[in-house]
């Protein structure tokens, strides 16, 4: 893939689920290695986003251009059992063939693939644990190898940061910044808060209001921009060395906006 | 019971045809339980698998009212119910429980409809304890080649679909991100379900057959850490428990003169034996490890 090439490109996209117009005209691109922070409230649709990309939901118009072959893919809130016979290093290897049918014999060659990703993500600690006993950080290292194990162009990441402390967290966005260059891959990551990864990503696309606006974080987090996307005045502020976005929204919803989400957007009715 | 099991009286075990038969029979049942099990008690279908097994009986019913192989009885009903409730999940799939609730219970008055008839039109007396409870050793050499084609599709349809459904199993989503047919999976897995529920139907009734799919399994996943072991072990546990339970029931003729005791009763308490067995294996590995002292650690 030639630098400067687009890996994910969306023109006018609109989604609607059941009557609901979810997304209504969404547009950015994605270039390799490029890091994306996917920010919105919860219920701007950053999941519904991630599932059109996917080809999960069908989009209603406009246009999804993908790479050829694998996408990488980590869903939201996996409760993953820890009754289930499956060790961090089985995770990983269902992530290279576990979509096909029949058996497998196995081989030094996909062996030392799994090895290469649990060293990568730095999971060989713990390669031999069952999955479900092992922490949400250490889970979300695992679920990170099994998606990257088999070297897609593009990574889709769906909150994983949500129920993760301080720590892991800072843990988790570095490890998905050196990744990102190590396997050439463009990451798309969603979250609600975007402050932990503010001083890593390369773009950000904040989507409000069934829009999305993207470029460099500098560029799209200004009062200006986020007023024009929301469809009223915000401001937005920097406390402490974060950034607070208060939203002068109007209703019940924006009420409903502050009590869901009270550190990173906040709608002041 | 060491006491009470006679070396000397198995003697004629090997020449029985009735044994050989069960054995066949209930080795397969078990082999394919086993199999399918595993997959089903991790992807939470305990339920489901016991409400196909119900089901079923109604079709092992009917088998006595219209005169067929009992095994096409069980099958046709395990089948259908199978078909039932997956076509019922994919428009409701948050209704899961209820729907395969729905279907239980409709199989089960259907089933006590057909043993009603069973006993009023065809004068089958046996029926209800035959379909309900098993009867291995009365099973007929006939039924032995149709067993081993249903066991020998049961397995094939789990090991076409033995690694997506582990990939299923840990998130749907990520199953389809890699390019899997969730439904065409889940459909697969339906039928297999339904072939080795029919086949342990045949063999511990059934009422009883729950126990053959879901025990093993179950106390295999309480000791193993990886999906080829969890297979192993149900599979040892299974065949153990039937060949085990066919053995005691045979020695059991000559503990109450003449009158043997159900092979069921005994397969069913050996795998609650094995279950029992592996839950405190895992209980003391858990408490063990709970204690061991962790390396980079110091106490101030």
């Amino acid at each position: 893939m030639n630098a400067g090439e687009a890996v994910v490109a969306l023109d006018r996209v609109a989604v609607t689920l059941g009557e609901r117009p979810v997304l209504r005209e969404v547009s950015f691109r994605l270039e390799a290695e490029q890091f994306c922070a996917l920010i919105g409230t919860n219920g701007s649709g950053k999941t519904t986003l991630l599932r059109a990309i996917l080809g999960f939901i069908r989009v209603r118009a406009g246009r999804i251009d993908l790479p050829a072959g694998a996408i990488g893919y980590v869903p939201q809130k996996i409760t993953l059992d820890p009754g289930l016979p499956l060790r961090a290093r089985d995770v990983i290897a269902l992530g290279l063939d576990g979509a096909r049918f029949g058996a497998r014999l196995p081989s030094k060659a996909r062996a030392a693939r799994v090895q290469e990703m649990l060293r990568a993500v730095g999971a060989e600690e713990f390669a031999e644990q069952r999955v479900g006993t092992l922490s949400g950080g250490q889970q979300q290292r695992v679920l990170l190898a099994h998606a990257l194990v088999r070297r897609p162009k593009l990574l889709l990441l769906d909150e994983p940061l949500a129920n993760l402390d301080v720590g892991s967290t800072a843990e988790i966005v570095a490890l998905l910044r050196r990744l990102s260059h190590e396997f050439g891959a463009a990451v798309l990551l969603s979250a609600h808060d975007m402050n932990p990864l503010l001083p890593v990503v390369d773009r950000i696309v904040y989507l409000a209001n069934g829009c999305a606006v993207s470029g460099k974080a500098d560029e799209v987090v200004r009062t200006e921009v986020l007023s024009c996307l929301y469809g009223y005045h915000v401001d937005v502020l920097r406390v402490h060395g974060r950034v607070v976005v208060i939203a002068a929204g109007a209703g019940d919803e924006s009420r409903d906006a502050l009590e869901r989400d009270p550190v990173h957007t906040i709608t002041v009715p | 019971m060491a006491g009470m099991f006679a070396w000397g009286h198995m003697g004629g075990f090997w020449s029985n045809q009735p044994v050989r038969v069960a054995l066949v029979v209930g080795g397969g049942a078990a082999l394919v339980c086993a199999v399918v099990g595993l997959s089903t008690v991790m992807r939470r279908q305990a339920f489901a698998g016991h409400a196909l097994a119900d089901v079923s009986g109604a079709g092992g019913s009917a088998s006595f009212l219209l005169g067929i192989n009992p095994l096409f009885g069980f099958l046709g009903m395990a089948a259908a119910a199978a078909g039932v409730m997956e076509w019922a999940q994919v428009r409701e799939a948050r209704e899961r429980d209820l729907l395969t609730g729905v279907v239980l219970g409709a199989g089960l008055g259907l089933a006590a409809l057909l043993l009603y008839l069973d006993m009023t039109v065809r004068n089958v007396s046996g029926a209800a304890i035959t379909v309900l409870f098993g009867s291995m050793f009365t099973i007929p050499p006939s039924i032995v080649p149709v067993a081993l084609t249903v066991a020998a599709a049961a397995l094939g349809a789990s090991a076409l679909v033995f690694r997506p459904l582990l990939v299923s199993t840990l998130s749907v989503d990520l199953a389809r991100a890699q390019g899997a047919s969730v439904r065409t999976i889940a459909l697969i897995h339906a039928l297999a379900l339904a072939l080795a529920v029919s086949l342990a139907a045949m063999t511990v009734g059934a009422i009883l057959s729950t126990a053959l799919l879901i025990g093993p399994a179950a106390a295999a996943l309480q000791v193993a850490r990886r999906p080829a072991t969890a297979l192993a072990l149900a599979v040892l546990i299974g065949l153990a428990a039937a060949w085990g339970g066919i053995a005691l029931a045979y020695q059991s003729y000559y503990w109450t003169a003449g009158h043997g005791w159900p092979v069921s009763f005994f397969i069913v308490m050996l795998i609650v034996c094995a279950y029992l067995v592996a839950s405190a294996a895992a209980r003391r590995r858990a408490g063990s490890s709970a204690t061991a002292p962790r390396s980079g650690c110091q106490e101030h």
